[in-house]
C-alpha cells in the first residue's frame, strides 16, 4: 500500500493531503506518526488535487512528516458471535485484555438503509415495569425511542432499569443489549459496568467505550460500530438486541467540532445543517424485517443542553425517532423516581402494541384519560398559584388533586420495582376512580362498566 | 428510472474531479443544465445542477462511498423523468421512482446502490380497451383507451407532448406498457406509458375555481377549515404533534379518486405502516381497498438526501398524470421541510451563498413552483381533474416564524397549524383553532348549501364564535378563577369545551371516530348547539350554571363519536336532554 508524505496542513481533527493518486470517498485512511503508532481516519473530500480526512483519534503527534495510507474501501468492523461479553474501546479494539475479535464476517459500518418495503412493523409490547413507559408511552420491539434528560438527572438509572427489566411477556427469548458510550465520565461507566456485571447482563451484552477523555472524533464512529454490531447479531444471528446509545449529546458536539474544522456554513446554533441527515443514518438503524427473527430496539440518552427541548440536539432526534421519554427536574426535586414527565413524552409506536391481544383492551383509552386529567390538573397548579384554591370550582379542585396523585403513585416506583402491565393499569383504575365517572368522557361506557373498580365491586357484591 | 435511448443526442463523456458527499465534480464534459448522468463505473444516477466554466456540478441519487476521481461520467443527454402508465397504482417508489418492491427482490433487504429495475413492470398485460377508431383525429392529452388497472380505470392518453394526428392503426387486447397500441397517420406510435420530465408542470387547457371541497372525514379539517379540491395546505408542527397521523388519516378518508403519498426524508417504519394498513382498509365511498388508488414515494431520512429532493417532484408529475385523465387527485408530502434540506444540503455543497438560515436563496420560488402545481383545472382531454397538495412542514424548535414555515404560508390558502400544547394533553387533531385558517370558506359556502344543509354556515360561525369568545374568557379566568365569571358566560365555557372535546377531538386510532362523515358532523354540532339553546334558556330563566353542569344525559354526547349507527342514540339523548332541562326549568 502506498504511503504519502504530502500533509499540506492539519486544522482540528483534519489533515489535508496533497498529490495523491486517486482516492476514493469514504475510504479508510491510516496515518503512521513517526514513532509507529497508527491513528485511523476517513476521506471526507477527495479530488485530484487535494484530500481532506477526517481523523478519528487526536491529531497529537501528526505532522507533516507523517505518512499517510489509503485502504482502498471504506471503514470495515470485523463481527462475530464471540463479541457478546467483550467491552471494546470507542473505536473497537478490545479494552478487556483479551485477544481481538476474530471475524465471521466483516460489515461496512455506515450501514445501507432498509428498505422500507423489507421492513416489518413492530408490535411486541415490551414491558418495562415502569408504569410511566409501559401504561403511557408503551414501547414495542424494534421501536427507537430515546430518553431526553439534563445533567444530573437519573436518566442512567432509568435505562438500566429497563435494560434490566424489559421482556416481552411470553417470549422467553432474552435481549442481548449492545452499549455504546460517547464522551461520559468514568464514574458513569462506573455504574453501568458494576451493574451489567451484577446482573450478569455482561454475558449478554457487547460493550463500546468512548470515555469523556478519549478523543470526540471517535466519537462519530462508536455509535455506527455499535449498531453494525447490533445489526449483525439482529439480522444475521436472530437476537433481539436492545441498543442503547449514551450520550448523543457528545457526539453531536463531535459533529459540530468536526465542520467548524471545514469551515462550514453553521445551521441552527452552530451544528452543521446535515446533522437531521446525519442522526437519521444513527436511529434509522432500528427495526424488523421481514423474515428475520431478531429485531434491533435502540434507546438513546440525550441530555438537554439548559433543559431546553427545543435546542438542535433533542429537536433533531425528536424528528426522528419514534417518540421520547422525558426526565424532568421538578420532578427530580420533589424526590419522584423515576422523574418522567409523561406530558412531553411520546411513544410513537404504543398503537401498535397494545389493546387486545397484546396488552389488554382498555389500554389505549386509560393512557389517553390519565394524559387528559393529568394534564388538566397540571395546568391549575399554576392558576392556584394565581387565585388560591378557594376559587376553583369543585370540578376544578378534583382534577388537581388527581395530578398529586398521579406522580405519587403512577409516577413514583422503587428502581427495582418491576410492575406488571395488569398492575399498572389496575393501579391506573384506581386513581381513575377518584374522579367523578362522567368526567371519564376519553373512555367508553363499556369499558367503564368492566373495569372502573365502582362497577367491578358492584358486580362481585 | 429508465432513460429512452435514440432520442438523445450523445454527448461527451466527462471525467470525475471532486467528490465530496452527494455532489461531484466533472470535466471535460459537455452538458446542459438538469441533463441525468451516470456516474463513475457503477453508473450510479446523477443529474446536473450546476455549470462553471469547465466544470460539471452534479447531484447523485445513490451513495457516492468509494468513488475516486478520475471515474468517467456518461451524459444521457436526457431530463429526470418519470414512468407513467398502468402499473402505478399500488407501488412503491423511492425519490427517483425506482421500485422498492423489486428492488428488494434484486437486493434484498437494505438499500444498495448501482442497481436499477425498470419503474413500470416490462413483463405485465395490461387489457387496453380502445376509445377511439381508426379514422379519428387525437390530440395531446386525448384519452384513445383504458385498462381496468385496480378499481381504478387507467385512462391511456396521447402524450402531451405528442402533435396528435389521425389514427392509422388502433388496437384491442392484451399489452405490455412498451408495446404500441395506437398508430398515427405520420407513422407516431403510442404505448401506454409515456414518459414525463419531473420538473417540468404537465400542460393542462385552464384553471378551475377551486369550488368543490375535499371532505376528508376530519371534523376540525371539513368543519372548521375546509380545503377545496385543487387546493393547497400547510400542516406545520413540532416533533410528535401529529402531521404523520394527519396526513396518514388524509391518505385514508379524504374523497379524492387517487392518493399519492410522499415520504420525505421521514421515517422508514410510517412507509411500512401505510403499506401494511392500506391494504386492509376500504374506503368509505367505494367499499375497495384503499391501497388500489394509491401510490407510494418513500425517500426516508436515511437514504440519499439529492433522491429525497427529487422525491416531491417524481410525486407532483404521478399527480399531474392522473389528474389529467380527469381524476380527483390528493398529493401528502411528509415532510417538505426535509425537502428544503436536502435543498439546502445540496446548496451548501455547491457553495453557494446562503439565504436565510442557509437555505438557498430560491427556497421560496421552489416552494411556490411546486404548489403553483396544485389546482382544479381542465385537462386537455376537456375533462375536469384536480390535484390538491397538502405538505406538512417540520419546524425546527416548532417556531413557526423559521423561513421554510413562513414561505409556506405566504404560498398555500389553507394553515392547519398544529400545536404541542394540545399533543401534549392529547388533544387530538392537535390542530389549533385559533390559529388555523381556511381561505376557501367563502367559495365553498354554496356547496355546503346544497349539499350538507342551508343551515350548515351559519352553525359553523356559531362554533366559531363560541370558541374565540371562550379564549377572552379563559384569559380571564386565569386572573380571577371561573366562579367569578357572570352566569351566561359560564354556560358558555362549558358548551366552548364541549365543542372542543366532542367535535374537535377526534381519535385516529378508533375504528369508528377516524372517520365521520359531513351528515353525522353536522348532527353533532347541532346536538352541541341544541344544548347550548337550551343551557342558555335555562340559565334565562334562573336556572343556576352549576345546576346545568350536572345535566347528566350531555355527558353522553361524546360517546356518539364511537357509534357507528348513531342516530337512534342521538335522538334519544336530544330528548333526556329535553326532559331534564324541563325538570330543572319547573324545579
Ligand atoms: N388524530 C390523532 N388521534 C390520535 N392520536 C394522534 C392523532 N394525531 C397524533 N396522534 C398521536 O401523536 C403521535 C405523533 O403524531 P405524528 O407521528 O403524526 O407526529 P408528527 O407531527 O408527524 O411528528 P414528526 O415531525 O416527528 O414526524 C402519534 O403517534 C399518535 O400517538
Ligand atoms: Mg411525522
Amino acid at each position: 500500500m502506498k504511503e504519502y508524505r504530502t500533509i499540506s496542513k492539519i486544522a482540528g481533527p483534519l489533515i489535508f493531503v496533497e498529490k495523491t493518486e486517486p482516492v476514493g470517498y469514504s475510504e479508510l485512511v491510516n496515518i503512521v506518526l513517526s514513532d509507529g503508532t497508527i491513528k485511523r481516519g476517513q476521506v471526507l473530500d477527495t479530488s485530484d488535487e487535494i484530500v481532506v480526512v477526517q481523523v478519528f483519534e487526536t491529531t497529537t503527534g501528526i505532522g507533516k512528516d507523517s505518512g499517510v495510507r489509503f485502504a482502498g474501501e471504506t471503514i470495515k468492523m470485523p463481527v462475530s458471535k464471540n463479541m457478546l461479553g467483550r467491552i471494546l474501546s470507542g473505536s473497537g479494539k478490545p479494552k478487556d485484555g483479551g485477544p481481538e475479535i476474530v471475524p465471521e464476517k466483516r460489515l461496512d459500518i455506515i450501514g445501507a438503509a432498509i428498505n422500507p418495503y423489507a421492513r416489518a412493523l413492530p408490535e411486541d409490547f415490551i414491558q418495562t415495569g415502569i408504569s410511566t413507559i409501559d401504561g403511557t408511552n408503551t414501547i414495542v420491539r424494534g421501536q427507537k425511542l430515546p430518553i431526553f434528560s439534563g445533567s444530573g438527572l437519573p436518566h442512567n438509572q432509568i435505562a438500566l432499569q429497563i435494560a434490566r427489566q424489559s421482556k416481552v411477556p411470553g417470549s422467553t427469548e432474552e435481549f442481548a443489549v449492545v452499549f455504546a458510550a460517547m464522551g461520559i465520565t468514568k464514574e458513569e461507566e462506573n455504574v453501568f459496568m458494576q451493574d451489567f456485571e451484577r446482573t450478569g447482563a455482561l454475558e449478554r451484552a457487547v460493550v463500546f467505550l468512548n470515555l469523556a477523555d478519549d478523543p470526540a472524533v471517535e466519537r462519530i464512529i462508536t455509535p455506527r460500530l455499535a449498531l453494525t454490531t447490533a445489526e449483525y447479531l439482529a439480522f444475521e444471528l436472530d437476537m433481539h438486541v436492545l441498543v442503547i446509545l449514551t450520550d448523543m449529546t457528545n457526539y453531536c458536539e463531535a459533529l459540530r467540532q468536526i465542520g467548524a474544522a471545514r469551515e462550514e456554513v453553521p445551521g441552527r446554533r452552530g451544528y452543521p445543517g446535515y446533522m437531521y441527515t446525519d442522526l437519521a443514518c444513527i436511529y434509522e438503524r432500528a427495526g424488523i424485517i421481514k423474515g428475520k427473527k431478531g429485531s434491533v430496539t435502540q434507546i438513546s440518552i440525550l441530555t438537554m443542553p439548559g433543559d431546553d427541548i427545543t435546542h438542535p440536539i433533542p429537536d433533531l432526534s425528536g424528528y426522528i425517532t419514534e417518540g421520547q421519554i422525558v426526565v424532568n427536574r421538578e420532578l427530580h426535586r420533589k424526590g419522584i423516581y423515576p422523574p418522567i414527565n409523561v406530558l412531553p413524552s411520546l411513544s410513537r409506536l404504543m398503537n401498535l402494541g397494545i389493546g387486545e391481544g397484546h396488552t389488554r383492551e382498555d389500554h389505549k383509552k386509560v393512557s389517553d384519560q390519565l394524559y387528559a386529567a393529568y394534564a388538566e390538573g397540571n395546568d391549575l397548579r399554576g392558576l392556584v398559584a394565581i387565585v388560591g384554591k378557594d376559587a376553583l370550582s369543585e370540578r376544578d379542585r378534583m382534577f388537581l388533586e388527581f395530578a398529586d396523585l398521579f406522580e405519587d403513585r403512577f409516577v413514583r416506583q422503587g428502581a427495582d420495582e418491576d410492575r406488571s402491565i395488569e398492575g399498572t393499569l389496575d393501579l391506573s383504575w384506581d386513581l381513575l376512580a377518584h374522579l367523578p365517572e362522567e368526567q371519564l368522557v376519553r373512555i367508553d361506557r363499556d369499558l367503564i362498566h368492566k373495569y372502573h373498580p365502582n362497577h367491578r365491586r358492584k358486580a362481585e357484591e | 428510472m429508465e432513460i429512452k435511448k435514440g432520442k438523445a443526442t450523445k454527448r461527451k463523456k466527462g471525467i470525475l474531479k471532486r467528490i465530496s458527499g452527494p455532489v461531484v465534480t466533472a470535466v471535460n464534459m459537455d452538458a446542459h443544465m438538469y441533463d441525468v448522468v451516470k456516474v463513475g463505473d457503477e453508473e450510479l444516477m446523477g443529474e446536473v445542477i450546476k455549470i462553471d466554466g469547465d466544470d460539471t456540478i452534479i447531484q447523485v441519487y445513490e451513495d457516492t462511498s468509494g468513488i475516486k476521481p478520475g471515474e468517467p461520467v456518461e451524459n444521457t443527454g436526457l431530463s429526470l423523468a418519470v414512468e407513467l402508465g398502468p402499473g402505478l397504482l399500488t407501488s412503491i417508489y423511492d425519490g427517483i421512482q425506482r421500485p422498492l418492491e423489486t428492488l428488494v427482490e434484486k437486493m434484498g433487504d437494505f438499500i444498495e446502490r448501482g442497481v436499477t429495475a425498470p419503474c413500470l413492470n416490462r413483463e405485465k398485460k395490461w387489457e387496453f380497451k380502445p376509445m377511439v377508431k381508426k379514422g379519428d383525429t387525437v390530440h395531446p392529452g386525448t384519452i384513445i383507451g383504458e385498462v381496468q388497472e385496480t378499481n381504478i380505470v387507467h385512462r391511456i392518453m396521447v402524450p402531451p407532448n405528442t402533435p396528435g394526428g389521425e389514427i392509422r392503426e388502433i388496437k384491442s387486447g392484451m399489452f405490455t406498457v412498451e408495446e404500441t397500441v395506437c398508430v398515427l397517420k405520420d407513422a407516431t406510435e403510442i404505448t401506454m406509458m409515456q414518459r414525463w420530465p419531473v420538473r417540468l408542470p404537465r400542460p393542462v387547457t385552464a384553471k378551475l375555481n377551486p369550488d368543490i371541497p375535499l371532505i376528508t372525514g376530519q371534523r376540525i379539517l371539513d368543519g372548521l377549515f375546509p380545503i377545496a379540491k385543487g387546493g393547497t395546505a400547510a400542516i406545520p408542527g413540532p416533533f410528535g404533534s401529529g402531521k404523520t397521523v394527519t396526513q396518514q388519516a388524509l391518505a385514508k378518508w379524504s374523497d379524492a379518486e387517487i392518493v399519492i403519498y410522499i415520504g420525505c426524508g421521514e421515517r422508514g417504519n410510517e412507509m411500512t405502516e401505510v403499506l401494511t394498513e392500506f391494504p386492509e382498509l376500504e374506503d368509505p365511498k367505494t367499499g375497495k381497498p384503499l391501497m388500489e388508488r394509491t401510490v407510494l414515494i418513500a425517500n426516508t431520512s436515511n437514504m440519499p438526501v439529492a433522491a429525497r429532493e427529487a422525491s416531491v417532484y417524481t410525486g407532483i408529475t404521478i399527480a399531474e398524470y392522473f389528474r389529467d385523465m380527469g381524476y380527483d387527485v390528493s398529493l401528502l408530502a411528509d415532510s417538505t421541510s426535509r425537502w428544503a434540506e436536502a435543498m439546502r444540503e445540496i446548496s451548501s455543497r455547491l457553495e453557494e451563498m446562503p439565504g436565510e438560515e442557509g437555505y438557498p436563496a430560491y427556497l421560496a420560488a421552489r416552494l411556490s413552483e411546486f404548489y403553483e402545481r396544485a389546482g382544479r383545472v381542465e385537462t386537455l382531454n376537456g375533462t375536469n381533474g384536480s390535484v390538491t397538495v397538502i405538505g406538512a412542514v417540520s419546524p425546527p424548535g416548532g417556531d413557526f416564524s423559521e423561513p421554510v414555515t413562513q414561505n409556506t404560508l405566504r404560498i398555500v390558502k389553507v394553515f392547519w397549524a398544529l400545536d404541542s400544547k394540545l399533543s401534549q394533553r392529547r388533544h387530538f387533531p392537535a390542530i389549533n383553532w385559533l390559529n388555523s385558517y381556511s381561505l376557501y370558506i367563502d367559495v365553498l359556502s354554496t356547496w355546503y348549501d346544497e349539499h350538507v344543509s342551508t343551515e350548515w354556515n351559519e352553525i359553523r360561525t356559531w362554533a366559531m364564535e363560541i370558541l374565540q369568545k371562550e379564549d377572552e374568557l379563559l384569559e380571564i379566568v386565569q386572573l380571577v378563577g371561573s366562579d367569578a365569571l357572570p352566569e351566561e358566560e359560564q354556560v358558555t365555557i362549558e358548551v366552548a369545551r364541549m365543542i372542543r372535546e366532542i367535535f374537535l377531538q377526534q381519535n385516529a386510532f378508533d375504528p369508528v371516530d377516524t372517520y365521520c362523515s359531513m351528515t353525522k358532523q353536522y348532527d353533532m354540532l347541532k346536538a352541541i348547539r341544541g344544548f347550548a339553546d337550551l343551557a342558555y334558556a335555562a340559565q334565562k330563566a334562573g336556572v343556576p350554571p352549576s345546576q346545568i353542569m350536572t345535566v347528566k344525559s350531555k355527558n353522553e354526547l361524546p360517546q356518539i363519536k364511537f357509534i357507528k349507527d348513531y342516530e337512534p342514540e342521538l335522538d334519544r339523548i336530544m330528548k333526556d336532554l329535553d326532559e331534564e332541562f324541563n325538570r330543572l326549568r319547573t324545579v
